[in-house]
């Protein structure tokens, strides 16, 4: 009797050399995986419980102010040190990669207001005007109070004010890409557009309440995004003002601070309810949620420039560093985690529909008052959009007019 | 009353009073007298407006409701009439008199006509506003470039950040070369070399020395040489683009015409040679044939030769190629012993002939058992054909050989063949010159053909004895010819057979191809067995009840599937199926007892049926009994409804069958899981229009199990990408391609210094008021 062996060809499955590629010898025909989709699935599931799991955003606490922190700055051109302004007039510079104070500096009496870097990291300004904000290319800064006032570096005097009726301005942010272009927000609930070079206020906009700051998307030259006492967000495209583009609303108390991630997808925004929220740019809810027992009113956020950390200065005197992905891995990654990272990124975009999913990973545990806050204010809501349709339905048709909820916060624009 | 009365005359002054301001405020320049009679008047008139205030002088004012008598010449008063005065009618008796003092009144006056009054300046809100929006409207163009940007980056299936590419570090030569110098031996070497030629180091278009020579050229000689160049461009270009074209056509018919074509001019040009000067036609022969022993080019070791060898168990055609390749081979390889043993130089190419046929039957003797000698085997016969041709020196021989030509069609061997014959063409007409010129070389070409004759004679012997009788030749013609002459003969037995051209075709198993190879490898051994033929057409046999064999397996195959997947009450006969078939083969037998064997703990189709017997019992809703014992009967203990009773108060449970009842070997669950549907989407998600969308996303799988390494990269590249420890900056213009203005925001503001100054001194006021 013959017995058969099975016999293969080495070249079918040995490689060459150790650099070469591991041949695995695989039949991607699909009739032969029925299974893929609910095998699939469990990955994703997986991948969205791990993300879970490891979602430990918090990094470090820098302590050493004496006062809350008022303000924070980047540095432009070094990732590892932040300047932040205290309420007691104290500025400090920070080291991020080691966690300390490098220097502190008096540097006025009261309240350090706004404070800014140059664009070429030498030189940094604080003010105790309301506001301040460098120009990203040139010697030149704004600052508001009364009016906004654009200074040279050189000059005693401004060489340029640019007002627009009488109300004490809170803010003001030069646009980086088109870096002519400036933003302010008034006490007055308007938002009051620039232009430098022709020396002329744009275009006005009144909100129902007031907007605590501005930020340019540093990617997209017309958005921008204004943080409202009325717990939202809204943002703009400046050629289209009489209807933001997007409202984001999570908060639960006024918003105080608002800063875009350099990628120019989402941002970051700091409240009155002691937390910080991400938001996606084009999504009206936010994605993320950070808070901490001891943290009280965030005053300030910041998101670094190098688009994986978010600091935030808050009223009980600490800048709080977090990752603005919460389940990142930090570090250098293998290639293979990569990959990995990758393929469970994808799945869980793919899968997200899914009811298990989405429960998952949108599941966050919030502080009690935030909790409460929120329940009330959907009871709020509601009860406000039963009126509403209340009232439609009883009155005669076409005379109560239906208001988009983007538009609804826009009281006026003012040419 | 009185009161509205005395409001009314200070209107009329009033209007009196801008009648006369409109003059006033053009200069027009009334006569003196005029003017003071005027105002004496006007002071009367509101000294009587003021005095008729107080009640007692009332009665005074007279009042005229008719037209007086007296009429002031002064008093011109317009109550009553109704009508307004007009500036027109006033200066009526200035253009009808034509006095010279009024001439230059009425200049005066058609002057004020002509222009026309400038309009009062707007408000100064509205003015900013109006800049404001002018202003709004130029940012916002300015703005919407970044539209095409902003929507790509939006749509774009990954960004990299930072956005700027890091300038590769480029230099250009000359600044390399200038911080360098050579330090080993070598470089000094070739710098050397490089001076000494006056090569440029740096990257010059023309040497130095190219320079002087062009310098040197007259200017025609020079314009002269260009033209050439250029000429030579062109024509390089014109068959540059010709090979293109040529290349690029796909059709083989196309492709094997021109081959022959060159095959045929390669010929004539080696004929040529052969005729002009044969020695050198040798020497080339025998440089193709070192050349031919140093390649590999037909040692059937390349990548096409190894995959004709794979295909050629299935295709006749694969195996002729490889054949022929290795006939060519061989060919080339012959060595012209002959030519250079020969005394004779002038008779070169006939020997090169001669050589030449060793080397095909040679080949045919290497292919002997092989499966298709036959186009080789006809290609010696030509040969022979002609050679006889020869012998008999028939002048119109030629006509007969391509009369063979047309007879013989084959496909791949036509080319040597042509060769051959063209070869024995040239050589024949050069023999006939020959002849014709020198006699006395004939007795010794004689005494060869002669020998030749002679082995041919006893060549063709055997294969007419063969034709007789084809199965007692073997045994015979191995003890009287030798080897060379068995193999010789082999072809044309094979000829004579187009049974065995079938043979490829047959070998279908392994091991009939490891013995084909044997075969081919120690054919010597072979012919000296006398048992071969015998042996081959006891395979034979073998190997035609072999198809059928396996073509009864695969019935077999088929029948167990059948079994398995249709029939389930059947299915426990599975085992035994092959015993019941009459099954031949010993290792059929041994191979179903192995996965017997292999298989023989788990009773998969059992327990499948099992399984569904139990779902089918427990998805049965059950009958209702409503028997109730001793109602209207006795009942008690050891007594029963009788069956009657009971068959009438039994209602049946309703339902239709199941749907899985003709399925044997299917289970169908026709509830509804609610732990599944806890797992799936109810609601179509935004973005996608229609369900079947939606599917497809989800269906296509992403991971790296079900695509290939490359698919999947493409398939998990993340939307963002960001450089860790890199600071990413906004966008500039410069990054996307737009080029920025060049002005600087702050030299722009300086070119407009008096608005700034103007806004900057309201400031400074504002500043001093506070």
């Amino acid at each position: 009797m013959k017995v058969k062996m099975l016999s293969r060809n080495p070249d079918t499955y040995v490689r060459e050399t150790k650099l070469d590629l591991q041949k695995v010898p695989r039949n991607y025909d699909p009739t032969l995986h029925p299974f893929e989709v609910p095998r699939e699935y469990v990955r994703a599931l997986n991948a969205t419980k791990l993300e879970r799991v490891f979602a430990k955003p918090f990094l470090a606490s820098l302590d050493g102010h004496r006062d809350g922190v008022n303000c924070l700055a980047k540095h432009p051109k070094s990732l590892a040190t932040v300047l932040s302004g205290a309420c007691d007039g104290e500025v400090k510079i920070w080291n991020l990669s080691q966690r300390k104070c490098i220097r502190t500096i008096q540097a006025h009496e009261g309240f350090v207001r706004g404070i800014c870097t140059r664009f070429c990291g030498t030189s940094f300004f604080t003010t105790v005007y309301t506001g301040i904000d460098h120009h990203w290319k040139e010697p030149l800064f704004a600052t508001c109070g009364q009016q906004v006032d654009i200074w040279d570096e050189q000059k005693t005097n401004p060489i340029c004010s640019m007002t627009w009726g009488f109300d004490s301005i809170s803010s003001v942010k030069f646009n980086p890409i088109e870096t002519f272009l400036l933003g302010s927000c008034a006490s007055d609930r308007n938002i009051v557009l620039y232009d430098m070079r022709q020396a002329t206020p744009l275009k006005k906009v009144i909100l129902d309440m007031r907007t605590n700051t501005i930020c340019w998307n540093p990617m997209e030259a017309f958005i921008f995004t204004a943080a409202n006492e009325d717990y939202n967000l809204y943002t703009f495209d400046m050629r289209a003002l009489d209807t933001p583009v997007m409202v984001h609303m999570d908060h639960v108390s006024a918003v105080l601070d608002v800063d875009y991630s350099p990628t120019g997808k989402e941002f970051v925004s700091a409240s009155f309810d002691k937390s910080i929220r991400i938001f996606p740019v084009a999504r009206s809810q936010s994605r993320e949620v950070y808070h901490t027992k001891r943290m009280q009113h965030v005053i300030c956020v910041k998101w670094t420039s190098d688009n994986k950390y978010i600091m935030c200065g808050s009223d009980e005197m600490n800048i709080r560093l977090w990752k603005a992905n919460a389940s990142e891995k930090l570090g250098v990654l293998t290639s293979r985690e990569k990959a990995a990272k990758d393929y469970n990124q994808k799945l869980k975009e793919k899968f997200q529909h899914y009811p298990h999913i989405k429960r998952i990973s949108r599941h966050r545990h919030l502080p009690k008052s935030i909790y409460s806050q929120i329940q009330e204010q959907r009871i709020m809501k509601e009860a406000r959009r039963r009126k509403e349709v209340n009232r439609l339905k009883h009155s005669k048709p076409g005379s109560v007019s239906i208001v988009s909820k983007k538009k609804k916060h826009i009281v006026a624009v003012v040419k | 009353m009185t009161a509205s009365r005395v409001a009314e005359s200070l209107l009329a002054l009033s209007q009196q009073e801008e009648l006369v301001d409109l003059p006033k405020n053009h200069p027009l320049s009334v006569s003196e007298d005029e003017e003071d009679s005027d105002r004496e008047r006007k002071h009367q008139k509101l000294l009587e407006a003021i005095s008729s205030l107080d009640g007692k002088n009332r009665r005074k004012v007279a009042e005229r409701s008719e037209a007086g008598l007296k009429v002031s010449e002064f008093n011109v008063s317009s109550e009553g009439s109704g009508e307004k005065l007009v500036l027109a009618d006033l200066l009526e008796p200035a253009k009808t008199s034509s006095s010279p003092s009024l001439a230059t009144v009425k200049k005066q006056l058609n002057r004020v006509k002509s222009k026309k009054t400038v309009r009062l300046p707007l408000h100064k809100e509205e003015v900013e506003r109006i800049l404001r929006e002018l202003a709004f409207n130029k940012t916002s163009q300015v703005l919407s470039k970044w539209d095409p940007i902003v929507l790509k980056n939006r749509q774009a299936n990954q960004l990299v950040f930072p956005l700027e590419k890091e300038q590769s570090a480029f230099a250009p030569i000359e600044h390399v070369l200038s911080g360098w110098t050579a330090r080993t031996l070598l470089e000094q070497k070739v710098f050397n070399l490089l001076h000494k030629n006056k090569q440029p180091v740096t990257d010059h278009f023309l040497t130095p020395m190219e320079k002087a020579s062009l310098k040197a050229m007259s200017l025609e000689e020079a314009k002269m040489h260009q033209a050439e160049l250029q000429r030579a461009r062109a024509l390089q270009s014109y068959y540059e683009a010709r090979a293109q074209r040529e290349k690029k056509i796909k059709s083989k018919k196309y492709h094997k015409i021109v081959k022959k074509e060159k095959a045929k001019k390669a010929l004539k040009a080696f004929e040529q040679l052969g005729k002009v000067n044969p020695t050198v036609a040798l020497e080339k022969l025998e440089k193709a044939r070192i050349m031919e022993r140093m390649s590999l080019k037909h040692q059937n070791s390349g990548k096409w030769a190894k995959s004709k060898v794979i295909m050629a168990k299935y295709d006749l055609e694969a195996h002729q190629a490889m054949q022929e390749q290795l006939s060519k081979n061989k060919e080339l390889m012959q060595k012209l012993q002959i030519a250079l043993e020969s005394e004779e130089e002038e008779r070169g190419p006939e020997e090169v002939e001669e050589l030449l046929i060793p080397g095909v039957v040679n080949k045919v003797q290497m292919n002997a058992d092989g499966p298709n000698p036959w186009m080789l085997s006809s290609c010696t016969q030509d040969s022979r054909e002609a050679e006889t041709h020869e012998d008999l020196e028939e002048l119109p021989e030629p006509v007969a050989h391509e009369v063979s030509e047309s007879e013989v069609d084959e496909g791949p061997v036509a080319e040597e063949e042509i060769l051959l014959k063209e070869f024995e063409e040239w050589r024949s007409l050069r023999r006939r010159s020959e002849l014709s010129q020198d006699a006395e070389l004939v007795g010794s070409q004689e005494t060869k053909e002669s020998s030749s004759q002679e082995k041919l004679s006893e060549l063709r012997a055997p294969s007419q004895r063969f034709k007789e009788n084809h199965q007692s030749w073997k045994p015979k013609a191995s003890p009287t010819g030798t080897v060379p002459q068995a193999h010789r003969e082999e072809p044309s037995l094979e000829e004579e057979e187009p049974l065995l051209l079938q043979r490829p075709k047959r070998v279908q198993t392994l091991e009939e191809l490891e013995e084909l190879e044997k075969e081919e490898c120690s054919q010597s051994q072979e012919f000296f067995r006398p048992g071969l033929e015998g042996q081959q057409l006891e395979r034979n046999p073998n190997n035609l009840s072999n198809a059928p064999k396996e073509k009864k397996k695969k019935e077999q195959m088929l029948d167990l599937q059948n079994l398995l997947t249709t029939k389930s009450p059947s299915v426990r006969s599975l085992a035994v199926p092959t015993t019941l078939k009459e099954v031949d083969d010993e290792e059929e037998r041994d191979q179903k007892q192995m996965i017997k064997e292999a298989f023989a703990g788990d009773d998969v189709i059992k327990d499948f049926l099992k399984e569904k017997r139990d779902t089918i019992e427990a998805s049965k809703s059950k009958d209702m009994d409503l028997t109730l014992p001793g109602w209207g009967k006795w009942g008690g203990m050891g007594l029963k409804p009788s069956a009657k009773k009971r068959r009438h108060f039994l209602i049946k449970a309703p339902g239709p069958p199941r749907k899985d009842k003709n399925f044997p070997n299917v289970i169908i669950n026709e509830k509804r899981n609610i732990h599944a549907a806890a797992h799936q989407v109810q609601v179509l998600p935004y973005p996608f229009t229609h369900h079947s969308q939606f599917e497809r996303t989800v269906q296509t799988p992403i991971g790296s199990t079900w695509n290939t390494q490359r698919a999947f990269q493409k398939l998990t590249t993340p939307k963002v990408v960001t450089k860790p420890g890199h600071i990413i900056k906004p966008i500039k213009a410069e990054d996307v391609g737009y080029w920025s203005s060049s002005r600087s925001d702050l030299s722009v503001m300086q070119r407009y210094p008096k608005q700034l100054s103007m806004s900057h001194k309201k400031q400074l006021k504002k500043n001093s008021v506070d």
